[in-house]
């Protein structure tokens, strides 16, 4: 008994011991997934059957085929062009918020509104406002005699991409804005305070203490930002489910064709796991860049 | 049932297949009567498609309640979009758990024939009954020389069209070569009247079309040994006939998805498009008269033939599959025999306004194909169409092609002018060899 209750009175053990429940947890609905995932894309499983190990056949035959590729650029994209217009977006609104403006905490809750309705509701909406006949963009345009036909929104490649990105902004920035929003409201008051009587202006206050001050919580917002624009599905499936000539398939829904409807689950799987070493890289990059003490305390890199 | 029997059931089958337009009404009666017997408190557990048209899913229902009556066999009817079946279905397969009868959709059961009990009894008996079964039904229902499907039909698919505006572009009846049908498309583009027809990756209505177009000029994915033959002479020829036919079309098209062309008929701003009947039946029930005027105007017609020289339409096709893990194999192919019998499946399309049409030759007689004469043009949908991955085999390559948009994406191509005729063409042959390997 002695023995029993020294073992457990072991920090190490007791440690280890709450740790399973989590540990379990995690491997067995993160990492066998995940695992499996990563499996399957070296399989030429399909839909029915189990695959055989095929080797790196799929990476090979995705680097040739053309809509694959296509995929990648739009998904590069997507995320590039969503992640800053979210970020300046996102942080000019959360500044506007912060100030002393009238009702605003019923303001901050409408802000939150496209981040709260289900994607597939927002899309389906969206689908409605860039539809080829029933536009109510166009409509309103054609009416006012602006325009004399209606706007091929999602028919036209570049439209498509261009207009897929404007629906998912709509969707994105508010989490990132409430979460900046909460971030400003850690900065103590009296920072701005004394950076005021020694005659800073306003443009020197958000320079050398709101970003520095924000940008831990900006580290983790816009990786989470990234992540969820990476590998959106929903909008682009809703919309235009890839096309017009699959000039808005992203990865996500790529691998999705392929896998489930095409019934090539190892090919999907591995269009999937192509994705991880992206997502990787901005992590590693958020964690080890966007966090740096020195940054932080509006120095330089030396 | 001893195995002679079954043998000879399936030279019926054949002989009567062969000769095609023999006089079926009189077969009826001589076929013998087949049952299964249900097993001791056996229950069912069936996932459908949902609804395209109400009255099918609706009559579905009344059917299985009759039979839950007649044999005391429980049945659980599950509906699911029809493009999540699919992923279901073959996860069921795949882990061995799950409904024990799925109404699935094209060239989905023959991904995992392994996985599906043997109907071939059954089937050999309905054949021999109502049949003989049309081509596409034996392409989709059997694989290895078994029967792992019982085909339940095609979803019909016709041109869809405002009788008015044909009639003001000049044409008294509708075209049935392609050649008309490019006329009448220019003229009604030009009374400002157009036609739309899908470019999107709309599963259905984009592939329905544009496989009709390629294989309408000769065109085709695959030979008969599963060989790519897309990049050829034919394709080429069913690509110009479409980029001189995507002009005339409303502006859009490229982004359409599956209910876009239904929408736009609805509303005035189409007049001609490729639809199975849900336009009609959705105008027909609806309590808007406009709705109805246009229910009144409208007007099917078999999808025109090319110079190919025999029809070349492609439907969504329906197979009814029981898995091998069910527990109660004989309740299901009871449930099956139950349902194809002449008193359900006909009531059955009547209920779906002849959404389903019939995969057996016997059923051309059910009164739904003429008490409306604008059913009439579905009623030889599984007779005319040609089965997906055509002139090869179904499997997993065929759906492969089909899930991945490989000749919508080549028709959108060449038709919009986004790439050329041959590059479109190469691009397809490339991707499609990525499937058949």
């Amino acid at each position: 008994m002695i023995s029993a209750s020294r073992f457990f009175d072991n920090r190490n053990v007791l440690g280890a011991l709450f740790m399973l429940p989590a540990a379990a947890l995690l491997l067995l609905f993160l990492t066998y997934p995940l695992g499996l995932g990563v499996w399957l894309g070296f399989t030429d499983a399909k839909i029915g059957r189990g695959g055989e190990w095929i080797g790196i056949e799929n990476y090979e035959f995705l680097v040739t085929d053309s809509v694959f590729r296509l995929s990648v650029f739009n998904t590069f994209l997507y995320t590039l062009v969503e992640s800053v217009v979210k970020f300046v977006l996102g942080l000019w609104l959360a500044v506007l918020l912060n100030k002393h403006i009238p009702f605003k905490s019923f303001v901050r809750a409408v802000v939150l509104l496209p981040f709260i309705v289900p994607t597939v509701l927002s899309a389906i909406a969206f689908w409605w406002i860039y539809d080829a006949q029933f536009s109510i963009v166009s409509w309103v345009l054609v009416k006012m005699g602006v325009m004399d036909h209606y706007i091929n929104f999602l028919g036209e490649p570049n439209l498509a991409r261009m207009s897929a990105i404007i629906a998912n902004i709509w969707r994105g920035v508010p989490f990132v804005a409430i979460c900046l929003l909460a971030g400003l409201q850690t900065i103590p008051p009296s920072m701005y305070e004394a950076a005021s009587i020694d005659g800073a202006s306003p443009f020197q206050l958000f320079r050398y203490i709101t970003l520095p001050m924000l940008s831990p919580i900006i580290a983790v917002v816009m990786t989470f930002s990234v992540l969820f624009t990476f590998t959106d599905f929903q909008l682009i499936w809703v919309l235009t489910r890839g096309g017009p000539i699959n000039a808005t398939h992203l990865m996500a829904t790529l691998s999705f064709q392929r896998a489930i409807p095409g019934g090539a689950l190892g090919e999907g799987a591995a269009i999937a796991t192509a994705m991880i070493p992206f997502l990787l890289a901005a992590i590693l990059f958020s964690y080890f860049g966007l966090q740096r003490r020195r940054w932080q305390q509006g120095g330089k890199d030396k | 049932m001893t195995r002679i029997t079954r043998r000879h059931f399936l030279q019926a089958s054949v002989v009567a297949g062969a000769v095609f337009g023999a006089p079926l009404l009189a077969r009826e009666a001589q076929a013998q009567e087949l049952s299964f017997k249900p097993e001791a408190g056996a229950r069912l557990r069936v996932l459908r498609w949902k609804r395209f048209v109400q009255g099918d899913e609706d009559q579905w229902l009344a059917n299985t309640k009759k039979f839950t009556e007649k044999t005391g066999v429980e049945v659980t009817v599950d509906a699911e979009n029809w493009e999540d079946v699919r992923p279901k279905a073959a996860v069921a397969a795949n882990i061995g758990n799950g409904p024990d009868i799925v109404l699935s959709t094209n060239d989905d059961s023959h991904q995992y024939p392994d996985k599906l009990l043997d109907l071939s009894e059954l089937c050999e008996y309905i054949g021999k009954k109502y049949g003989p079964w049309y081509p596409s039904a034996l392409a989709y229902g059997k694989s290895g020389g078994r029967w792992i499907a019982l085909p339940l039909g095609a979803g019909g698919n016709c041109m869809n069209y405002r009788e008015s505006h044909m009639k003001a572009a000049g044409f008294g009846k509708f075209p049935t070569d392609t050649e008309g049908f490019l006329k009448l498309c220019r003229a009604l583009k030009k009374n400002g009247t157009p036609a739309g027809f899908a470019l999107g990756n709309a599963t259905g209505d984009a592939n329905g079309w544009c496989h009709w177009l390629l294989w309408a000029f000769g065109g085709r994915m695959v030979d008969e040994q599963n060989k790519v033959a897309i990049n050829s002479t034919q394709t080429a020829r069913a690509l110009e006939y479409a980029r001189e036919l995507y002009p005339t079309f409303v502006s859009g098209t490229l982004s359409w998805l599956d209910p876009n062309n239904n929408k736009a008929f609805l509303s005035g701003d189409i007049s001609l498009t490729a639809n199975g009947v849900s336009i009609y039946f959705a105008a027909k029930t609806s309590s808007d008269p406009r709705m109805r005027a246009i229910a009144a105007d409208m007007n099917h017609a078999v999808l025109p033939v090319g110079p190919v020289g025999h029809p070349t339409m492609s439907a969504l096709f329906f197979t009814c599959v029981v898995f091998k893990y069910t527990k109660y194999p004989n309740a299901a192919r009871e449930y099956l025999r139950f349902m194809m019998e002449k008193e359900q499946y006909e009531a059955w399309q009547k209920a779906s306004l002849s959404f389903v049409t019939q995969p057996l030759a016997f059923y051309e007689r059910n009164p739904v194909w003429t008490e409306d004469p604008k059913h009439t043009p579905f009623r030889y949908t599984c007779k005319n169409m040609l089965p997906n991955g055509y002139a090869g085999t179904l499997g997993t390559a065929s759906a492969g092609c089909m899930a991945d948009f490989i000749v919508v994406n080549m028709v959108a191509e060449a038709a919009s002018g986004n790439m050329s005729v041959n590059e479109a063409m190469q691009k397809a042959e490339k991707r499609a060899k990525r499937y058949y390997r």
